[in-house]
Formats: C-alpha cells, structure tokens, sequence
C-alpha cells in the first residue's frame, strides 16, 4: 500500500493539473455538520460515516466526501460559472476487512458549475480525470440516470407510481419489487386485499404517526388498486433498459431500440455528450456504457456517471464521478445550478503505478 | 501449560442451559467460590478453562482473541462485530435461547404489514413530519443491513437498550426493531410483527475464535471437538 506521503505527492501533481484546467482550489473543513449529511442520507451514511459530538457544534462529520460541502460552499459564496479542485483525505467506516478497505484516504476532484452546456461539462470532467490516467489499463464505464428518470416520466400510469419508482432508482431491490406490484406481476399481499376490502384494526391508536395518515395512504392504496396495471412488455423493455451495457458508441441506437416512451430528449443528451468526449480526444471505442451504473452508489448522482477500474475487481475504482444537478437544488435552498464532477484516489493510483496492486 | 478458554454466559438461563448442553456431553462446568464470584472450573477434560463473562461481551472477547471459544446468541455475535464469520467459526447451534430478531409497527397501522407499506409509509411520514421515520434498536447493524438490502428508505435508527415496545407510546418512535420469542410484550404493547419484517432467528450457538493463539492447543481442540461430537 502506497505511503500517505507518496499519496499525497501524486495527488498534487494532478491538483496541480485541474489548476491548469481554471479549477480554483478549496479546501473545505474536514468536521461537518452531521446534520446535513444525515438529512440526505440517512442511515446509509451513519453506517459508513464518522460521527462525533462537539459541545458547541452539536453533532459533526468526518467529511466522508467532498461533494457536499463543495457544493455548499458553491451555493454560499460562488460566481458562475465556477470549477473547483481539492486534495485532502475522506474518511469511511468500512464494515469488511481487507486490504482496499482503508478507512481514510486521499481524493483529488474536480467539480464544475456551469449552466451553459452540460454535456460539454460532463466531458470537461471525464476527459480530464481519464488523462490523468492514460497510462495505466483502466477500464472505463458510463452511464446515464437521466435515462431511467425519462423511462419512468414516459410510463403511462399513475404520478405517484411514478414518484416511488423514481425514489427507488438507487434501491433496485425495491425498485424492482414496485414494478412487479404496479404490474400485477406480484400478488397482492392478503392484508393489503383485506384493507383495500375495508378490514380496520381496533387496537388502540398510538405513536406519532396519525390516523390522518393513514387514511391518506388507503386512499393512495385504493387509488393504485383501480389503476390499470402497467404492461407486462413495458416492464419487460424497462428491464431491458435496465440490463443494457454496450460499446458507448453503439448506446444511442441500442437505447432507440428499447420499446420504451420519452427517451429522445435523453438519448440526444447521450449523443452529444458522446460527441463532446470525442471532439476532447476521449476514445468512444475503450469506454463502455452501462444504463445501470450508478444505481448503487450513493443516491446524489442523476445524470452523467463513469468509473475508472483497474482489472483487480476488490479494488474500488481509481477514478469515479458523475452528475448531480437536484444535490445542488435541495442543499441551494430554492436555487440550482447544474454540476458534475470526479475524484482520484491517488493512493490507488501510486499503487497501480507501482505494480503493487 | 496453555489451555483453551471457553467463555460462557455468567448468570441466568443462559449459563444454566450452556452447562446442561456441555454436561450432556460428558463435560461438567461449574462455578466455583462463592455465589457473588465469577470464577469457574471444568470437570471431564483436560486443557479446558472457563472464563464467565456476559453474554453481550463474548462477542467483543471473541474477536479480540482474548477467549478461544465462547457461547452467546448468534444476534449478538451479527451485530457487534463486523464481517463475523471472518472473525468467528460457527460451531454449533445449540438448540435453546431461541429469540427472533424482528420489526414491529403499532398494531392500529391498518395499512401497514409489509416492509414495502412500512417504506412507503416512511417516506409520507418524512414529508408530513420533516424528519424520518424512527425505529428504535439496540441492533443497529443487524437492522441497517437488513433495511439496506431489502430497500426501505426514510427512516432512521434510535437507540434503545431496554424497555424498546414502550417507545412508540412514549413518543420517541414510530416503530421498533427488537427480538421476541413469545410477542406477548408485542401484543400488550399494541405491537404487531411486520409479515416480512424477520430479520434474524436468534439461538444461543457455540463459537471458535479465528483471532485467538491455537498454536499449542491442536490437540485439545480435537478432544473437545470430538467430545462435543463437532
């Protein structure tokens, strides 16, 4: 494992270059306050975050990444457009042994604000991570959440289906299960048929929760249960959305494929950014798109995605990144503003360079 | 001469029935002294020492390598340490102190009995609320891990070390996520188990540590290893 000093020194050199690229460098606290944090994540984070108690503070982080206090800071204080850089270590519980699970280590990012042409902006990032690391045997994977948000928009069925499927793209157990259920895939659970039926219980009521509440949910619940179900050859081409992964270049056409409503605006958003990371020098024929990378990562990305790996799949990848635009507009307080961005692990990367890993 | 230490429930059923299962097998521990002192001896084997500590330290003591082999509940063994079965040998299960590790909403939740209505339950109670919905534990990884895998969101974890069926009447949750073996606390609490809500079937299970010194002790693991028929 690569010395936190040689990690350090790798990662200011390639500081130095996203300085050249007209980042301004930040550094943001490495306490932050839990609150925040937690609000987005919930109990995700507190799993993999540190949390300590200041008397003062109240309640503090361990940064665990930079991008939200990044973009906070952005939102405080920033001109537009902006781009930014940083080095500095994040720190994460790691819940397994081994010996890439390190809980601190360093990252440099790049992270860019700009309004004016995004998918310009998705390859800025791209390219300039993917330079950094031209030299080694990286495998390179994008994708697009964008995509999955448009299939579901598209679906011809009821908004609030719509709503928990689109809350749900980064659990896809449970996104999965939705689907069943609103296609009548699944059968219906007994006591949902016995409550839709009028079955109450007279069990005293307590807790916070209200009786009001409940009552919404029923009539959600009975709402959904006169809704046509969604068809089966929807589900089916979603599905096929979901499982498709091809050579980036031949996505678009793949894409036009899929049986599916509402994804032209999407898959011009592909083409395009295709053809910026083309006209940046990035080689379409090395990069592999995957319509579900992403879904597993922290739920903050919802556009743009990719990935550098290294062969050795425990490794986690040495490069990562994506886009991000609702973060800014729920930590903005009513303002947005379109971002994308992407980090080193340069500990990885002296690793790799060194043929230790 | 180095023994193996066998860490073992130092009161109550659990140590009661940990002894009756050892002494079925032609293998007497008993404790020693007086009635207030831990201390404890082992009869019908040689190179065996008991070490009597509380069950919810023999996780931590197991992977510290500090005792060779301990029982405890396999709830308590999940939850406290990290990547377990890469720190503990799962020797045997034990056939008593049987305890499921479960979530419960209030009873009067009509339209709640799977984890997909408590999810979605969840996140109408976030919006109504502004803050998530609580379900209070002293499990947390167990239940973390559970609710991550199986896809609910919007709720978080309180903790709880005791008298946890009382805390949505209290007002501090909206749920709970604790173990049972007859519900009846459940039902006099207006609590009902979700359909889907099992986490974990607890018993009381004997245990190796795979940090603890071995060297020296081969030969006495395989006579207590067979002696227990293991």
């Amino acid at each position: 494992m690569a010395s936190k000093a040689a990690a350090r020194a790798r990662g200011a050199q390639i500081l130095a270059a996203f300085r050249d690229a007209g980042a301004v460098e930040i550094q943001p606290d490495i306490l932050q306050p839990a609150e925040a944090l937690l609000d987005l994540y919930g109990e995700d984070i507190r799993a993999r975050a540190y949390v300590t108690a200041d008397p003062i503070r109240g309640e503090q982080m361990l940064r665990p990444d930079f991008t939200v206090p990044v973009v906070q800071e952005h939102m405080a204080n920033g001109a537009e457009p902006a781009r930014y850089c940083y080095l500095g270590e994040v720190f994460r519980k790691q819940d397994h042994r081994g010996a890439a699970r390190v809980s601190e280590y360093n990252q440099v990012g790049y992270e860019v604000f700009d309004r004016a042409a995004p998918e310009a902006a998705d390859a800025e990032v791209f390219a300039l991570l993917a330079g950094q690391l031209a030299h080694l045997p990286l495998t390179a994977t994008i994708g697009d959440l964008g995509v999955l948000s448009a299939a579901i928009s598209g679906l011809e069925t009821l908004p609030a289906r719509k709503r928990a499927l689109s809350r749900h793209i980064w659990r896809p157990k449970r996104f999965h299960g939705l689907l069943m259920r609103y296609s009548g895939q699944a059968p219906v659970p007994e006591t949902r048929a016995a409550l839709l039926a009028g079955a109450r219980s007279d069990a005293p009521w307590i807790g916070l929760r209200s009786p009001e509440e409940m009552d919404a949910r029923i009539a959600r619940l009975t709402e959904d249960a006169a809704a046509a179900p969604i068809p089966a050859q929807t589900v089916a081409a979603l599905e096929a959305l979901l499982d498709l992964r091809c050579p980036a270049a031949e996505a678009p056409a793949r894409l036009r494929a899929v049986k599916l409503d509402g994804l032209d605006a999407a898959i011009a958003r592909i083409e395009t950014r295709l053809a910026a990371l083309e006209a940046r020098g990035v080689n379409l024929k090395e990069l592999t798109f995957d319509a579900s990378h992403g879904r597993t990562t922290m739920e903050y990305y919802d556009g743009f995605v990719f990935t550098l790996a290294a062969e050795d799949e425990d490794l986690p990848p040495v490069a990562s990144g994506g886009r991000y635009d609702a973060l800014t507009r729920v930590l903005g307080q009513g303002q947005a503003i379109p971002a994308v961005g992407g980090v080193i692990r340069p500990g990885l990367l002296v690793d790799l360079e060194g043929g230790t890993a | 001469m180095s023994t193996i230490k066998l860490g073992v429930p130092s009161k109550g059923r659990l140590m009661e029935k940990t002894f009756d299962w050892f002494a079925d097998r032609g293998i007497t521990l008993k404790r020693t002294g007086s009635e207030r002192e831990y201390a404890g001896a082992v009869d019908g084997i040689d190179g065996v020492e008991l070490v009597l500590l509380s069950a919810g330290e023999i996780p931590r003591e197991l992977a510290a390598g500090r005792i060779h082999m301990g029982v405890t509940g396999s709830d308590l063994v999940r939850d406290k340490l990290a990547d377990w079965d890469a720190v503990v040998d799962d020797l045997a299960p034990m056939g008593f102190g049987h305890a499921d590790l479960i979530i419960a909403v209030p009873t009067c939740w009509a339209d709640v009995d799977t984890l997909e209505d408590l999810d979605a339950a969840a996140h109408a109670f976030r919006a109504a609320h502004g803050f998530r919905l609580r379900i209070a534990t002293k499990y947390h990884r167990l239940v973390r891990e559970f609710l991550t895998r199986e896809g609910v969101a919007d709720y978080q974890l309180v903790d709880s070390q005791g008298a946890t069926e009382g805390t949505v009447k209290n007002l501090t949750a909206e749920a709970i996520a604790d173990i049972t073996s007859s519900g009846e606390t459940l039902r006099a609490n207006h609590l009902k188990i979700l359909s889907d809500g099992l986490i974990h079937q607890s018993q009381a299970t004997l245990f190796a540590s795979k940090m603890a010194d071995w060297s020296g002790l081969e030969a006495a693991r395989a006579d207590l290893m067979a002696r227990l028929k293991l």
